[in-house]
């Protein structure tokens, strides 16, 4: 067993949120406390004071609220240089979409004041944006379904004419309806718009079996790790109830192929669609570890310990095998907390 | 004809095919002539060996035997290109 150092690692975690469309903050988290290596003290970044991350005190050591992202870098600069203050953190793991930006802005101004990331660069994060993805796809050699990105209601109707029924009606950020009318891909663009407004992507429906990979990549083209999952129960929200590992090359040299195209730094998921002729369609890129994370840890290639070391300067090997049918069930526990803990994270902001 | 190389089968009648995710599980009889393709046997040694253990007539086994083989090709549980004549 090597320590990287004497004292423990301090590690700062977001996404919290192990509800019913979870975030991958406590699958992280898990997999990080497994490690014999090093031993870690765990900062949980919160936005909301449910997260139930919050108060699982045996994972998470201690909890700081941070603004939301729409507040911008410079607020949330400040607030992570008041907890590096008390916290002396080593490395930062943000696994939101959503925040991801601010935090790559930031990456250089933290590394500055002593705080690791290991984050892909802007622009690798912006190639594989959904508005993007089709072009990506074209230039990187991978197959994604055709899109159209549109603005307005008027050109719904031109780009269903151009797919064909049944059509994807997706939302920038999040949300994918699947239409079979003209009427129903409108119905389907008002209510993505009133929730994550413009612009709307309308994407060729690709009808097969929905395989998910989690990788991670070196940044220098290297995948050190690659590890396919099929979903095997599918919650209301399109979320993983249960999954399982699978042995299929394709699906290795098809992350492989991307992280060597893009040189990815960082975790990332590969949402693959593999229709009845065999070919496979990447159909979103999400640039950060999926929820199911901990299933890679479990099947051999833990992937939030490899990324812990690869941030903090050390030479991480490619994994070179995994369990093949190693399984998750995700289950829902009624965590019992205090009045006080609840009051004390509202109101301080910190538990 | 055989099972496809990474077909976990166990002798409960139990199958899992990797590459896909998919597990299925067959009755007894099923178990046994999962063990006997994985032995490679041809298709009258499995007739033979069934209708041996079980008391079973042989034109109906055959035929639920094609029916069998039929649903293993179809969730790509048997591996066609190494197919042999019956």
């Amino acid at each position: 067993m090597t320590k990287i150092n004497n004292r423990k690692i301090v590690i700062a975690v977001t996404a919290l949120n192990a509800i019913d469309s979870p975030g991958p903050g406590v699958a992280v988290i898990r997999a990080i406390r497994e490690c014999q290596d090093f031993e870690v003290r765990i900062i949980g970044l919160s936005y909301e004071s449910l997260e139930p991350g919050i108060y699982m005190h045996d994972l998470v050591d201690k909890t700081y609220q941070i603004p939301y992202p729409s507040s911008g870098t410079d607020s949330l600069f400040a607030r992570l240089v008041h907890i590096h203050e008390i916290e002396h953190l080593d490395l930062i793991i943000p696994n939101f979409d959503a925040e991801l930006f601010n935090f790559i802005k930031l990456k250089d101004k933290l590394n500055n004041i002593g705080i690791h990331t290991f984050l892909p660069e802007l622009s690798q994060f912006e190639a594989r944006d959904k508005v993007k993805l089709f072009d990506f796809g074209k230039r990187h050699g991978l197959l994604m379904p055709k899109d159209k990105i549109i603005h307005n209601i008027k050109d719904l109707a031109k780009a269903a004419d151009e797919f064909e029924y049944p059509l994807v009606v997706k939302g920038k950020f999040y949300d994918a309806i699947i239409t079979n009318t003209l009427e129903e891909a409108e119905k389907a663009y008002y209510k993505i718009q009133a929730k994550w407004g413009l612009p709307i992507i309308v994407q060729e429906f690709i009808q097969g079996t929905e395989i998910n990979i989690a990788a991670l990549g070196d940044g220098n083209g290297n995948a050190i790790s690659i590890v396919p999952m099929r979903k095997l129960y599918i919650t209301d929200k399109g979320k993983a109830w249960a999954g399982i590992t699978l042995d299929d090359d394709t699906y290795i040299e098809l992350a492989r192929k991307f992280i060597s195209a893009t040189k990815w730094r960082g975790g990332c998921e590969l949402e693959v669609m593999q229709k009845a002729d065999g070919k496979s369609y990447v159909m979103e890129v999400n640039p950060r570890f999926p929820a199911w994370i901990y299933l890679t840890a479990a099947a051999g290639q833990n992937q939030p310990v490899a990324l812990v070391k690869m941030a903090l300067g050390q030479k991480v090997e490619p994994f070179k095998q995994y369990e093949i049918g190693k399984m998750f069930v995700r289950y829902a526990w009624d965590l019992i907390t205090d009045i006080n803990e609840f009051q004390k994270i509202s109101g301080t902001g910190e538990l | 004809m055989k099972l496809r190389k990474n077909i976990a089968t166990s002798e409960e009648g139990f199958i899992f095919n990797p590459t896909t995710g998919d597990s299925f599980s067959t009755n007894p009889i099923g178990a046994d002539i999962l063990t006997l393709l994985k032995e490679e046997k041809s298709f009258p040694a499995i007739i033979k060996a069934i209708c041996v253990k079980y008391e079973v007539n042989e034109i109906q086994f055959e035929k639920d035997l094609d029916d069998f083989v039929s649903q293993l090709k179809d969730f790509s549980i048997l591996d066609l290109e190494k197919d042999t004549p019956k």
